[in-house]
């Protein structure tokens, strides 16, 4: 089972419709603000904004449940938003104080949520997905019927851990998700310079996984598969694979100078631009009017400066607490 | 009752799987094959193959599903065939496993404990016979084992996994035929502290894992010529029990650190550094150390123990000390 799934019915419930606009537009409102104070040196290290994929964490993100876990990737910042880690515990922790969702020791690459299961933030490509096939070990061999979802950019095919995780799951039947956020760039490298088989669904496919691929610039197509997805793995149906065909607008990092890409190819996904696509699909349908549309730019315009204030206010962790947390200071349960 | 070193791990391993159903073995022919060196062998039989998982050649896959399933709330012990084979899995080990507490700022601990062989001495060759235990022993966040006894291959893996934080036990291949008394109750053990196994007045012998029984031999030709040496099996590399290795040297004010690990930048470095930093003005000579060559360990069985720490070059290495200084 590969390739293109059947596009999902057009019949959009309008207050879902605002509800996947309004998530869409949280994230890129604080990806802006990121970028907006990395450049006023407020966040340091590296930084990675996911502006142009706001389709792939809100669509997924919407099929999961409470009690499903998600593992991502060093441009998480959206992903742990839309599970629930609050805008100004992730600010927070980019200030580096430890009001942040790890203390300030984690940093934008590195954002954990226990209480939203939340499993990072991973900086080595490829390094999260073998957790992921070992948390659907975990779930499987006791018995639960929940799903672990896997984000990753396409550059992490190439790596050794795709494959030997991709087997893993196949092989064991797991219930996990694996979702290739391919953005068609691995920092620099185009996907046809680091892969001499671009069609990442019918890579996953050659494993025994189903896998299929989707439109990640629209937002229903993205939900819709990975409901069907989801709901398949929690069924018992084995791993599933999802390649998310998006794109990267903004600079891999605030580093980057593009010399890789042509302005004008830019210029041309930002006309696939998802949450533009969604509003005129809206508007279009007349589901969406001018007043719903200002209402929903305030409301996540509000959140974020409201994670600022939370953000700016925050405190440093004691120097004396460095050590803490190298090992445990409590009996595993 | 007669134990080997190998069915004394696995009767430690079978402990946990009885009094644990978290706990499961993994790893590359653990379960029909029998464990590539035996220690497994027919626990297959009595816990079925969820629970004595086979794997395929993925140490990396393996390793990190291993601390992902310890994620989840399971007890696993991954079994790696050689500790050079560990390397194919350093990202998961120190990139996860040792990482996460910390970086999470104390949100996710990982109880996986990670076994393998280590060390030379079977002709091998090289990408099979050497020594990182102490390269692993300088990852914060990991625990190191090294059990060197049949009490202690019987009674590490239970407080291993009792330990809410990654445990690598280091088992040296050339340990698992070794054949003795185990207490018909031999149980769990404590995993913090070094053990004297051999008292003496004159100097300390520091060693650990594979190394113990040829520095036990040295020891007993040493007293024949009148030196007293004690011997302190270091059992934990990671932390270590720097108290227990003072204790000893100020008593006897010489030691003689023996790691079959290369020197440069090794474990035996760090408890050198350790003493001379603490009790320098207790020291009767300088600390010595007696390691492995600094090569890759050859095949040819003479080559290969001429790379290795003998019970001569640790006899001389004593000698030295004790008559050097005061």
């Amino acid at each position: 089972m590969t390739g293109p799934l059947e596009p999902p019915p057009r019949a959009l419930d309008p207050a879902h419709g605002r509800h996947l606009l309004l998530q869409m537009l949280r994230v890129r409102r604080l990806e802006e603000k990121c970028v907006e104070l990395y450049s006023a040196a407020k966040i340091r290290g590296f930084l990675h904004v996911y502006i142009g994929e706001e389709a792939v964490a809100a669509g997924v993100l919407e099929s999961l449940e409470p009690e499903d876990a998600i593992l991502a990737t060093y441009r998480e910042h959206g992903h742990a938003l839309l599970r629930g880690v609050p805008a100004g515990a992730i600010l927070a922790e980019m200030y580096g104080h430890v009001e942040g969702c790890c203390r300030g020791r984690g940093g934008s690459m590195h954002l954990f949520d226990a209480a939203t299961r939340f499993y990072g933030g991973n900086a080595i490509v490829a390094g999260g997905l073998p957790l992921a096939v070992g948390m659907a070990l975990a779930d499987k061999m006791s018995g639960r019927s929940r799903a672990t979802v896997c984000f990753f950019g396409e550059g992490a095919v190439a790596e050794g851990e795709f494959h030997e995780s991709l087997n893993l799951a196949a092989l064991w039947q797991l219930p996990v998700l694996f979702c290739c956020e391919n953005n068609l760039y691995a920092m620099g490298t185009a996907l046809g310079r680091s892969e001499s088989q671009t069609d990442m669904a019918l890579k996953a496919a050659s494993y025994e996984i189903a896998a299929w691929a989707v439109d990640g610039m629209d937002v229903l197509a993205v939900e819709d598969a990975a409901r069907r997805a989801v709901e398949a793995v929690r069924a018992g149906g084995g791993p599933h694979f999802l390649e998310l065909r998006t794109y990267r607008f903004r600079a891999h990092s605030m580093f980057d100078p593009e010399r890789y890409r042509d302005k004008a190819e830019v210029a041309q996904w930002l006309e696939r631009d998802p949450i533009t696509l969604l509003r005129a699909t809206m508007e279009a349908a007349g589901q969406l009017s001018a007043q719903e549309w200002d209402q929903l730019q305030a409301e996540a315009d509000a959140e974020v400066s409201a994670a600022v204030e939370f953000a700016e206010a925050g405190t440093l962790e004691p120097v004396e607490d460095l050590t803490r947390f190298v090992y445990s200071e409590r009996s595993a349960p | 009752m007669k134990s080997s070193y190998r069915e004394a791990l696995r009767a430690g391993i079978r402990d946990a799987m009885i009094r644990d159903e978290r706990v499961f073995l993994m790893g590359e022919d653990v379960g029909a094959y029998g464990g590539s060196f035996a220690v497994s062998l027919g626990l297959l039989e009595e816990f079925g193959p969820e629970r004595i998982r086979d794997t395929p050649l993925s140490e990396s896959g393996f390793v990190g599903a291993g601390i992902g399933a310890a994620l989840g709330g399971m007890r696993p012990i991954v079994e790696i065939m050689t500790v050079n084979f560990s390397l194919l899995a350093l990202d998961q080990i120190v990139n996860n496993a040792a990482s996460l507490l910390h970086m999470s700022g104390g949100q996710f601990n990982v109880p996986i404990v990670i076994r393998m062989t280590t060390g030379a001495g079977r002709q091998l060759g090289a990408q099979h016979s050497h020594s990182l235990e102490g390269w692993f022993a300088h990852i914060p966040g990991l625990r190191i084992l090294a059990p060197a006894t049949l009490a202690d291959a019987r009674g590490m893996v239970w407080p291993a996994l009792q330990d809410p934080d990654p445990v690598l036990i280091f088992e040296h291949g050339s340990l698992y035929n070794v054949t003795g008394e185990l207490d018909d109750d031999a149980g769990p053990v404590d995993i913090d502290t070094a053990a004297v196994r051999r008292p003496g007045a004159d100097i300390t012998l520091i060693t650990y894992g594979g190394t113990l029984p040829a520095v036990l031999d040295a020891a007993g030709q040493l007293a024949a010529e009148g030196i007293d040496a004690e011997v302190l099996d270091l059992r934990t590399l990671r932390p270590l029990d720097e108290a227990s290795i003072l204790a000893s040297v100020r008593r006897t004010h010489r030691a003689v650190v023996v790691d079959e690990g290369w020197r440069s930048g090794s474990i035996s470095a760090e408890i050198s550094a350790r003493i001379t930093e603490n009790a320098f003005y207790d020291l009767d000579a300088p600390v010595g150390r007696v390691c492995s060559a600094e090569v890759p360990i050859p095949y040819s069985k003479h080559m290969e123990l001429a790379a290795l720490p003998s019970v001569d070059r640790i006899i001389t290495a004593s000698r030295q000390a004790v008559s050097a200084g005061g």
